[in-house]
């Protein structure tokens, strides 16, 4: 018996292994998430969505992003570049979801909205992502953040107050509370005519595929 | 003062690879649950929580964190996998184990040392859990070391 005794052992391991492995799989796979249409709405309970292209546009690609994740920066100029591309096809909405484990994600997302009271939500959001990499690791973010407003023509002491207001931050959580209502985990997470794209599908290529797609099946109704 | 007793001290020894090969043993189990939740993790996409450290998501969301498209972790585990196997059977007696054992840990070391350059002049941020599992292919590896050079 003691001669089979290891290869018992080997393959005891082997088998409780891979059963956690498939169980935790199983029970952390991300489940296809949709935005219910109630919510699809061109607002949000403190004010206007950000969003670009026109109102009536065939498709409809959301994304719920966090300003310091490194993925949502990499997408960022595609996402650009598709929206420049398919402007009259295409409407993108982006949603805040700072996640809580980035120090300066909040911060970065009440920037963004500070700029947005100014009517420079996108070129904010724009250098936010641009310079991801220094912001991120800085000790001063807000020196940096406010340098950056002045870069894209705020009035920075209005910038500077307006990122501490009550206004802004309740913008923030409303964008974050939407993301968990419909069961955003993570970001990047993208919708595309309100049913979520596969996050492996998150790269330029598939994303115009998934768009060209959207494009052919609502040509029919159209 | 009486003579120590040759046959005990013999039999003392002979058991000294067995003890440090179930010790090795239970080590890689260590190292393959780890893995195992880190392949699983990098197959789901969730590194943002990633134990709320930002420096672990820069390491496992960055490109050195996968090879042709497999997750390192998941060659992680199956490497803790193959040393688990090697360890139980040379604590079983099989010699050629042994050499297999120690093989594999000699692998395992060195790209512990790769991931631990990567992470400290590429990205120039830690991964706790690369740390532990730097940590335990050390333990291993001082195993491996502290073996009588036998027989």
């Amino acid at each position: 018996m003691k001669r089979y005794l290891p290869f018992v052992i080997v393959a005891v391991v082997a088998a409780v292994a891979i059963g956690i492995g498939t169980t935790l799989y199983r029970a952390k796979r991300p489940q296809t998430l949709t935005i219910p249409k109630k919510q699809g709405s061109s607002t949000t309970e403190s004010g206007e969505i950000h969003a670009l292209g026109p109102a009536d546009a065939k498709v409809t690609l959301e994304e719920f992003g966090d300003f310091q994740c490194p993925p949502c920066g990499r997408l960022s100029e595609p996402i650009n570049q598709i929206q420049h591309d398919y402007s009259r096809q295409l409407r993108f909405i982006f949603r805040n979801f700072p996640l809580i484990n980035h120090l300066h994600a909040r911060e970065a997302a009440c920037a963004a909205e500070a700029a947005g009271l100014q009517g420079r939500f996108w070129q904010m959001h724009d250098v936010l992502y641009r310079e991801q990499a220094v912001w991120s690791n800085s000790a001063d973010v807000r020196a940096l953040f406010s340098a950056y407003a002045g870069y894209i023509g705020l009035n920075t002491e209005r910038f500077k107050l307006d990122m501490e207001s009550e206004k802004v931050k309740e913008r923030v959580a409303a964008d974050q509370k939407q993301g968990l209502s419909i069961g955003v985990k993570n970001t990047p997470t993208l919708f595309l005519n309100n049913k979520e794209i596969d996050p492996k599908n998150l790269n330029p290529t598939d994303l115009r595929a998934a768009i060209d797609g959207a494009l052919k099946s609502s040509k029919p109704s159209s | 003062m009486a003579k120590p007793n040759t046959n005990t001290e013999l039999t003392r020894r002979s058991r000294i690879p067995t003890i440090l090969h179930t010790i090795a043993a239970l080590i890689c189990l260590v190292g393959l649950a780890e893995a195992t939740y880190l392949t699983v993790m990098s197959l789901t996409g969730e590194t943002a929580v990633c134990g709320g450290s930002t420096s672990c998501f820069e390491v496992l969301g960055s490109k050195y964190a996968k090879i042709a498209g497999i997750p390192v972790a998941g060659l992680g585990a199956v490497a803790y996998f193959s040393a688990f196997s090697f360890a139980t059977f040379a604590a079983f007696g099989y010699r050629r184990a042994r050499l297999l054992f120690a093989l594999t840990i000699g692998a395992m070391f060195l790209a512990t040392l790769w991931f631990l350059f990567v992470q400290a002049f590429l990205l120039h941020a830690f991964c706790r859990y690369c740390l532990f599992s730097a940590a335990m292919i050390f333990l291993l590896a001082g195993v491996v070391v502290s073996q009588p050079a036998t027989d």
